[in-house]
This record gives structure tokens, C-alpha cells and sequence, in this order.
């Protein structure tokens, strides 16, 4: 499988509908670029018309603005928004929430003004539009619980396309005592990924990966690599990594067609 | 009649007079202490911020998104609003020297009003004492955090009080009245007059009592009650429920934007521009002045009107501090704790500028640091659980963002982690040591 970089793109004379805008995570960390193969899968598969940035893109600034750097994040704004309007970029799409974020709501007035939706929005569109489609039932009657990333609900309202998929999978949507727009983060967020927390009595992960074991679920859903990883670390820590899978939606959907 | 005969209506005059120009001071105040703040422009959208301010200040939605205290609220707030209806009666009955003034203007209505009144004193009373037992009996968690100790704490329960007296005064009023209406029919004054389905149940106090046993009774009850809310107005600048009348500017001022959306700092943008292409017009985007703004906020000051506006605002309730997760688990950081030192710091120097003549004497005192430390700064996830649990609409995040701006560009002070990792955007263009050559690696292993 052959994953096309807007450069190669251009040389061809071609200009792909959507830029897959990968991300750091899913583009360095081992655990996130499972999730990245998955989706770019599903795109060849639903018949997508994309293309990635490769070497060409970098980090959107989102940690950098986070944490009080706003200088950094505006050089790599506009150092991305400047590649991208070269390319004519209209849509993106992303795996990350924090990209999806940044790229939508903080680019625009930077000149950077993009169509940008969440993977999970595009397959649930891909589902309905019936180019793509689930036949297997290999979620059919699992609890499963969704975890919201903050910066796909609370930061822009997006919580009904995730639950849609799961829904499509057969499967049993349990919710957790704080979802939605009153979901708790699982500490990733404002670039606390890449430092120790502060002082306290525990780890938000830990808490968050409590409250996901309320439901006894079989399996956790994510929608962002970072909280794929923060939860995946809470559920070591409570030894159940072996019986409760923490898994990408797209991951899900990938693993039912058997791609 | 003579002179003595109007003393009641000087006395009310002067005790409104003097209620209306202490609050206008107040209000003046709090007016000269929010303009200390970054002018920002939140006059777009006026449709939408009016409906935003009657959806969440007048509706409560947010507010009954937790049942019982959104439920509880909505009563004491309703009872409120309409006995303030009560009050335009009492304030011309005042002045006027009349009693039930509007009465004979309503007719049935008015008994309906007075019924209505009574009804809610009752269940303002009822919600008022559950809402005490809540903060003094079950104690509620959010209301006992480190924050609340002192001043907060007392304030919260003096105004309880306030109300449970101010409400029984108005029934003690209704009943005596009515007491007067039915034994003395006659008596000069007291006219037939209200609905009184609640105060009917004080009768029994007042049998056998001599009319101007009655008369002293309701008298006291009136006069206490109407001082009372003139003193309660005056209250209010030294405590969290200025909300009453702050909610509805701060929720037509609110943020309209997707919550993730933070503010681009049009000064850096200048900046940046001018690094990338050295062609650019220095002047272009309103950069004619070469003076130098400082990044980020460390002190009130460097705050916009809104945040200040917000921290007056702050009912205090900790719904915030309840959902975020970094307080949840135990981290120093408390969302309510930022909007509370934000109004302190501002009181503070608002009061040095007073003493002052007007201008600001340094008291080597500063929001960051000396109210607010980095430790708290650095806990936050940036989740956004405190601006969505917020019933009246504050963002305490803006703060926290500013003032890690601060932080990191003008004192260099970011943990060492997160240097490591802004070094690593600035050299890779990923917050890891990968080299941008492999991002497309993966493509490799499909
Ligand atoms: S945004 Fe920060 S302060 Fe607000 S709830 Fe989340 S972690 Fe707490
Ligand atoms: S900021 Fe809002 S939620 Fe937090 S204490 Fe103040 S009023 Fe309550």
C-alpha cells in the first residue's frame, strides 16, 4: 500500500481531495502509529482521495501555545500555514484532536483557513455516504466505553460521531459517570504529555482509568493518541492490560473489516 | 401636621438617599477597577450574547445542570425577583407615607401579588435553610476546600442569614397586617388589603394583642426589613454576591468561540512575520508604536476588562474546582482559586489607588507569585471542565494561559521538561528527538 505525499502529488499533477494531517504522535510513537496505519487503511479501502505531508509537515505549535510559548507556536503556524496554502490545502483531516483543534479554531486568523474534521467525523460520514462498510461482527455486544478526548468535546463539541461508530459496530456503549461535555480528562492535555505532574495524591490517568473500570467494560475506546497512551498507562498500572484492550476507534473499525 | 408628622418619610428618604450613594460609589468602584483591565472587543454578535445572557443569566441553564442547587437556586433567585417587585411598594409607601399603596390600583391582582410573594418568602426560607445545611451539615466538599476558609466561608453564611431574617420580617409585616385588618377593622391606616396564605399561620401570636401592640410589631418589621435590603445593597461589594447583578453583563460578554480556541497574541504575530520575511512591513498591522508590550499577565493589569469582570462575577460555588481533574487529584491548582485572587489582587489595588490620589503605589506585591503560584499554573491540563462547569459563564482557563505566557516569555521559568520539549519543536519540528525525515517512516510498514 502505497501512502502519497503532496510533493509526489504535485509532481504528478495531482491534487488529492484531503491532506491526512498525521501528527507527532502518529507519526513517532510506536503505540500512536498503529493508529495511523489503521486509518490510512481505511481510507484506501473506502476509496479516499489523499495525500500525507510527510517530511513537510510539522508539529501544529498546539504544546508549544499550551504551554505559554506563544511565539514558538505562531513560527510553526506559520511555517505549516505557508507549506499548506502552497499546496492549496481546502480539507484535512486528523487523528489527533489536538492538531484537529489547533488547525481549525487557532490557524485562520494566521491565514490558515482550512476545512478540518476528526477522523472519527470522516468515517462516520464515509459509513453513511455506504463507502464504507462494517459486515463482521467482531464487537457485536461488547461494552465498550468512550473515553472523550477534551479538545474533540468540551473544546468543540464533537461527542455524537465517535459514539455513532461504536454504535455501528454492534456494540454496547457504556457510558462512564463523567462524559461528554462533563468528561474528565486524562491528564494529557495543555503539554502536561510531555512533563511529571505536580504534586498530589494521584495520577489523573489513574483516576480517569478508574472510572472507566466502574462500567466493566471490555474494551476502552479512544479518539486521540494521547489519551490512548495515558490510558493505556492507567490500565497497566491496575494489571488489566492483558483483558481490556485501550483501542482507537479507527483501530476498532480496521480490526472488524480484518484490514 | 406638623413637622414631626413627616419625620417616618425623612427617615426613609435619608436611609434610601444614603443606601443609593453608598451603592453608586461601589459601583463606581468596581466600574474604575475593571477598566484597569486590556480593553477587549466583545461587541460582535449582539443577537447571540443576548441570547446567551438570557439562556444562562435569566434562564439558569447552567445552573440547574447540577438538580438540587440548580433547583434550590432557581427558587431563591425567582423569590428575589419578585419580592423586589414588592419592594417598588415599599419604597413609595416610604416616601409617600402611605401603606399598600398600590392596592387600591390592583384590586384582586394585588391580592394575588401579595399571595405569590408570600408563597416564595416561604419556599426562599425553606431552599435558604437546606442551602445552610448543605454548606454547615452534609458539608459539601466543593464549599470546604482551602479557598473557602475565613472571609468566603463567613460571607456565604452571613448572607444565608440575611435572608432567613429578611424573609421572616416580610411574614412578621404580612401577618401583623393582617392581624390589624381582621381585629381592627377600623383602624386608621390599614386598609383591606393582600392575600396572606402564609402569614395567616402567625395569627395565633398576635390574639389579644392591643392594636398599638400591633401596630409597633409590624412597624419594626417593616422599617427592619426595608434597612435591612438597603444595608444588603451595600453588602454586596464586599462579597461574592455581587453575581446578582454581574451575571448578566459577564454572560453577554462571555466567549462565544469553540472553547479550544484560544487568542492569538496579534503582537507576536507582527513579530513572527517578520522573522519569516524580513521583506514585511514593520508598520503593517497596527505596529506604528515601538513601544514594547509585555507577554502574558502577571498582574491584574495585564488582564483584559472581561477577566476582571469574571472574577467579580465569581459566585464562588466551585462547581470549577469540582470538575477539574488536577484538583480532583489533589494538585495545588483550584480554578475558583485563580477567579477569587484575581478580584483580591484587584481590590487590593484598587484600595492603594484610593489612598493614593488615583495612581497605583507599588506594594512590591504581585498577582503571579505573591496570589497566584507557577505550581498551580503548571497543574492545569487545559480541559476546559471549569469554563463548561462555570453557571455564570467564567473562563478561568484565559488566566491560567495568560499568566504561563508570562511565565515562559518573559521570565524563561517553563519546567524543564517542557523546555526539553519546546527545544525539540523549535530543532525537529516535533515535541520528541525524531528527525522530520522520518515522520513518513510508518507508510513504510503498511
Ligand atoms: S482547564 Fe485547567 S483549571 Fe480548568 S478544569 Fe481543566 S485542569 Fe482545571
Ligand atoms: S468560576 Fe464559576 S464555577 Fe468557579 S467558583 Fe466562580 S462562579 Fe463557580
Amino acid at each position: 500500500m502505497k501512502v502519497a505525499t503532496l510533493a509526489e502529488c504535485l509532481a504528478e499533477g495531482r491534487s488529492p481531495e484531503i491532506l491526512f494531517w498525521v501528527g507527532c504522535a502518529g507519526s513517532f510513537d510506536e503505540r500512536a502509529k498503529k493508529i495511523t496505519k489503521a486509518f490510512v487503511k481505511l481510507l484506501h479501502n473506502a476509496g479516499v482521495d489523499f495525500a500525507v505531508l510527510g517530511a513537510e509537515e510539522s508539529c501544529t505549535g498546539d504544546p508549544a501555545k499550551r504551554s505559554g510559548n506563544e511565539f514558538l507556536f505562531q513560527m510553526q503556524a506559520m511555517t505549516n500555514i505557508e507549506v499548506m496554502n502552497a499546496y492549496e490545502v481546502k480539507k484535512i483531516v486528523t487523528t489527533c484532536p489536538h492538531c484537529f483543534n489547533t488547525l481549525k479554531n487557532e490557524y485562520p486568523e494566521l491565514g490558515g483557513n482550512y476545512q478540518v474534521v476528526h477522523h472519527t467525523q470522516l468515517l462516520r460520514d464515509l459509513l453513511n455516504e455506504g463507502k464504507l462498510t462494517i459486515a463482521d461482527g467482531s464487537f457485536k455486544g461488547k461494552r465498550i466505553t468512550f473515553h472523550d478526548p477534551c479538545y474533540l468535546g468540551r473544546a468543540n463539541g464533537v461527542y455524537e460521531a465517535p459514539r455513532e461508530l461504536i454504535r455501528k459496530l454492534d456494540a454496547e456503549l457504556v457510558e462512564m459517570k463523567s462524559c461528554k461535555s462533563r468528561g474528565l480528562c486524562c491528564g494529557a492535555g495543555g503539554a502536561q504529555m510531555f512533563k511529571e505532574p505536580e504534586p498530589g495524591n494521584k495520577d489523573i490517568n489513574i483516576e480517569r482509568t478508574e472510572q472507566a473500570l466502574e462500567t466493566q467494560p471490555d474494551l476502552i475506546a479512544a479518539g486521540c493518541p494521547f489519551c490512548n497512551t495515558m490510558l493505556s498507562d492507567g490500565v497497566k498500572n491496575k494489571e488489566k492490560e492483558d483483558v481490556l484492550p485501550v483501542m482507537d476507534i479507527a483501530e476498532m473499525i480496521a480490526t472488524a473489516k480484518d484490514l | 401636621m406638623t413637622m414631626i408628622d413627616y419625620l417616618p418619610n425623612i427617615v426613609f428618604a435619608i436611609g434610601l438617599g444614603v443606601a443609593i450613594y453608598f451603592f453608586s460609589g461601589n459601583v463606581k468602584k468596581i466600574m474604575r477597577n475593571i477598566r484597569l483591565g486590556k480593553t477587549v472587543d466583545r461587541n460582535d454578535q449582539k443577537a447571540e450574547r443576548w441570547k446567551n445572557m438570557a439562556r444562562i443569566a435569566l434562564g439558569q441553564s447552567k445552573m440547574v445542570r447540577r438538580p438540587i442547587a440548580g433547583f434550590l437556586h432557581v427558587i431563591v433567585y425567582v423569590g428575589f425577583v419578585l419580592i423586589n417587585i414588592e419592594l417598588l411598594e415599599i419604597v413609595v409607601d416610604g416616601l409617600l407615607g402611605t401603606h399598600r399603596v398600590f392596592a387600591p390600583f390592583l384590586g384582586d391582582f394585588y391580592n394575588i401579588l401579595i399571595g405569590s410573594f408570600e408563597v416564595f418568602a416561604a419556599l426562599v426560607l425553606v431552599a435558604v435553610i437546606l442551602f445552610w445545611t448543605r454548606r454547615n451539615v452534609v458539608r459539601i466538599q466543593r464549599f470546604s476546600k482551602a479557598e473557602m476558609k475565613g472571609w468566603p466561608k463567613l460571607d456565604a453564611d452571613l448572607i444565608l442569614y440575611f435572608e432567613i431574617v429578611l424573609m421572616s420580617l416580610f411574614l412578621t409585616m404580612n401577618g401583623a397586617d393582617l392581624a390589624i385588618q381582621q381585629n381592627f377593622p377600623n383602624a386608621e391606616h390599614y386598609q383591606q388589603a393582600g392575600a396572606f396564605p402564609v402569614s395567616q399561620w402567625l395569627l395565633p401570636w398576635f390574639t389579644g394583642m392591643e392594636l398599638t401592640t400591633l401596630i409597633a410589631i409590624e412597624r419594626t418589621a417593616w422599617w427592619l426589613h426595608i434597612f435591612g435590603i438597603f444595608g444588603f445593597l451595600n453588602y454586596l461589594y464586599y462579597s461574592k454576591h455581587l453575581h446578582i447583578l454581574l451575571a448578566f453583563p459577564n454572560t453577554y460578554f462571555a466567549n462565544l468561540s469553540p472553547k479550544g480556541r484560544f487568542e492569538n497574541n496579534a503582537s507576536v504575530t507582527n513579530e513572527v512575520k517578520l522573522m519569516l520575511d524580513p521583506n514585511a512591513d514593520p508598520f503593517a498591522a497596527g505596529g506604528e508604536t515601538e513601544e514594547v508590550e509585555s507577554f502574558g499577565a502577571a498582574e491584574v493589569t495585564d488582564l483584559t476588562q472581561i477577566q476582571l469582570l469574571n472574577a467579580y462575577t465569581c459566585t464562588e460555588c466551585g462547581r470549577c474546582t469540582s470538575e477539574c481533574p488536577a484538583n480532583q487529584t489533589g494538585k495545588k491548582l483550584s480554578p475558583r482559586k485563580i477567579m477569587m485572587d484575581t478580584r483580591d489582587r484587584l481590590t487590593e489595588v484598587g484600595n492603594n489607588m484610593d489612598k493614593n490620589n488615583g495612581s497605583f503605589a507599588d506594594d512590591g506585591k504581585k498577582l503571579l507569585g505573591d496570589y497566584i503560584t507557577a505550581e498551580e499554573l503548571w497543574a492545569c491540563t487545559s480541559c476546559n471542565a471549569c469554563v463548561q462547569a462555570c453557571p455564570v459563564d467564567i473562563d478561568p482557563l484565559s488566566i491560567i494561559m495568560q499568566m504561563r505566557q508570562y511565565l515562559v516569555m518573559e521570565e524563561s521559568k517553563a519546567p524543564s521538561d517542557l523546555n526539553n520539549m519546546m527545544s525539540n519543536i523549535e530543532n525537529n519540528g516535533a515535541p520528541w528527538p525524531f528527525n522530520q525525515q522520518d515522520r513518513v517512516n510508518w507508510a513504510q510498514e503498511l
